[in-house]
């Protein structure tokens, strides 16, 4: 490497009698340049407050990127001339905009693992909260784990066959009005609130089977209600990803279409279509509404008969003891550390749901290797 | 194996365009036919509509006769998916199957079309298209790895065993080697040469020496004008229509003096 620090050119070159060439020459500040003004910045700045006694994580970060983003601008104006300190700056801000996006995500994992860890063990996952009383120091998630599996599972059973195939129908078969309805509803659909959905269902509910009756059934319905505009969209994406040229490929073998569809469109975008459904899923396993209102809130009661009864799940769970959250003693404290903790389980549900997307894709993705 | 095409008024319409207008000709069996003409002239569409692949377009349409020995293939009776099993298609970018291997890609015609193979007939089938494909020593070792790892030559060879393995009647190859290396291309010429002795061979090129190497009768095609249909100007030898063409479009475009 041979970085120089040497004298600032001028960049346009007012003085007659240089060489044509030092024009295209500029000074650079060394590779570890930026690097060192963060971290002095950092220490300056932070030093600074502790002397004011005003020392805050927030406002330390915001001042040392502002006092960062200043000097490197300057410095590098100095030195390397104009576009180069547009570059450094834009960098910066760049760098900046993703510490800002990425730091509510991370105070949130954060958030939820340390308070969620107290009382996240097996026992938590093991037991229901049947025989418990506010007051005790016990109870689990274990009946909210299996709602929770039960009524996203029929919910995908539902929504993964229609999703799918109104995509594939979508792509390979539809043309004129009916294509553009389908699209068109799937669009609004995609936007309608998740109450809405409980609603609709709720009123499907008692047009069938009178009021007062719910079920995990009902609950995975609204949620398919709502997962099906996803499950179509990403697929849909995929489809049109596939190249014609492996079409036409397939066809010229001698293929009928549905054969070509089913062996090798499919079978080329599955990668994709398995994370779009990951998604979609990712988006209706934490719903809460609609199932407060389908599948009711079994405080206690195990319950993976989807057809029959009510049914407990995680973010009704989690609603149910942040209610708790204000009842006095240490009934409260209880409350609230189930509720953090049933926050972790569902966000490694969740987590463990994206694994498996990962490895499906894996297995299935078109194979580029030689 | 290896039928004589017969094609006689036909017309390709896209939507209310027509886009070929009025082509009759014989592709003999066992023989190189060449078209050759300028971009946009409709030697590719035609070329599709030889096995009704130009359906994929849900706006184009024919009329007119071709006739695969005494069977029209536009009869109303025919199944396009049986038209397709006996006149294959080599395309102008290699398109082997992503997801499959060298080996699943050649049986690719009975793999997709559920035909049971022994595991005998298969190796059979694999070694022997590969084989007429000039590809079998380069890949013998690698059958199972996947076909989108091979070079862009190889894999038009791959394309092309994967044709030849379902033993169609006619093969026809839309602009086989535009996308490939001259060496490349001289293998897949070679290739054609030898394909020849089984098949009737249709290809498009826009590489007049290719035509004139490979090829025993040549078509030249050609537009009256922008907006205007594809017409067959002049069909005959090889020979015959690079040394003595009859009409003065045809000498225009080969000699280089076009438009």
């Amino acid at each position: 490497m041979t970085t120089t620090t040497t004298t600032p050119s001028t960049g346009s070159s007012g003085d007659g009698p240089r060489l044509s060439s030092s024009s295209l020459l500029t000074g650079s500040l060394p590779r570890s340049f930026a690097p060192l003004l963060l971290a002095g910045t950092a220490v300056v700045v932070g030093g600074a407050l502790f002397a004011l006694g005003l020392f805050h994580l927030v406002s330390f970060a915001v001042l040392t990127a502002g006092v960062y983003l200043i000097a490197i601008t300057v410095a590098s104006r100095a030195v390397e001339g104009g576009r180069k300190a547009k570059d450094r700056l834009v960098t910066g801000v760049v760098y900046c905009c993703f510490g800002l996006a990425m730091a509510p995500l991370i105070s949130l994992l954060w958030t939820v693992l340390v308070n969620g860890l107290k009382r996240f063990d097996g026992y938590f996952l093991t037991v229901s909260m049947n025989g418990v009383i506010p007051s005790m120091d016990a109870g689990g998630v274990y009946h909210a784990i299996v709602g929770t599996l039960v009524i996203t599972g029929v919910a995908a059973l539902i929504s993964i066959p229609i999703g799918l195939l109104a995509a594939i129908y979508l792509v390979e078969y539809g043309k004129g009005r009916l294509k553009q309805a389908i699209t068109f509803f799937v669009d609004v659909m995609t936007g309608i609130p998740s109450i809405v959905a409980g609603l609709f269902v709720v009123a499907l509910w008692i047009m069938i089977f009178g009021p007062g009756n719910t079920s995990g059934l009902a609950g995975a319905i609204s949620l398919s209600v709502l997962m099906i505009p996803v499950v179509v969209r990403s697929s849909e994406e995929m489809l049109r990803l596939v190249p014609n040229e492996l079409r036409e490929a397939s066809y010229a073998l001698g293929v009928p279409k549905w054969l070509t569809i089913v062996k090798v469109v499919l079978p080329t975008a599955i990668a994709g279509i398995t994370t779009g459904i990951m998604l979609a899923l990712a988006r209706v396993i934490g719903e809460t509404a609609p199932l407060i209102l389908t599948a009711g809130i079994a405080s206690t009661r195990i319950n993976a008969n989807p057809f029959e009864g009510q049914m407990m799940s995680l973010p009704v769970f989690i609603y149910q003891q942040v209610r708790a959250m204000g009842s006095s003693g240490d009934a409260g404290i209880y409350a609230e550390e189930r509720a953090w903790a049933a926050a972790l389980t569902l966000i490694l549900i969740v987590m463990l749901l994206f694994f498996a997307a990962r490895l499906i894709s894996r297995l299935f993705a078109p194979k580029l290797g030689r | 194996m290896a039928k004589r095409i017969d094609v006689s008024g036909l017309h390709v319409y896209y939507g209310d365009f027509l886009a070929v207008e009025d082509v009759s000709m014989t592709i003999e069996p066992r023989s190189v036919t060449a078209f050759i003409g300028s971009s946009g002239c409709g030697k590719s569409t035609f070329l599709r509509t030889l096995n009704r692949m130009h359906e994929v377009n849900p706006n184009a349409r024919v009329e007119g006769k071709v006739m695969l020995d005494d069977l029209d293939i536009y009869g109303p009776d025919v199944d396009p998916v049986a038209v397709r099993r006996e006149i294959g298609m080599v395309f102008q970018r290699a398109n082997p199957f992503p997801t499959m291997s060298i080996y699943d890609n050649v049986i690719a015609g009975a793999k997709l079309n559920n035909q049971r193979l022994s595991k005998r007939e298969a190796d059979e089938i694999v070694e022997r298209s590969l084989r007429g494909a000039n590809l079998w020593e380069e890949v013998k070792d690698r059958l199972h790895k996947p076909g989108a790892g091979l070079s862009g030559g190889q894999q038009q060879r791959l394309c092309i065993a994967r044709a030849t393995a379902v033993e169609p009647e006619v093969l026809l190859m839309d602009e086989p080697c535009s996308a490939l290396d001259p060496i490349s291309t001289l293998a897949i010429e070679d290739l054609i040469a030898n394909l020849k002795e089984n098949y009737t061979i249709v290809i498009v090129t826009h590489n007049m020496q290719q035509a004139a190497r490979v090829s025993d009768r040549t078509a030249f095609f050609n537009l009256a004008g922008t907006g205007k249909p594809g017409r067959l100007i002049e069909m005959g030898d090889t020979n015959r229509i690079f040394t003595k063409p009859e009409k003065k479009e045809t000498e225009n475009y080969i000699t280089g003096r076009f438009g």
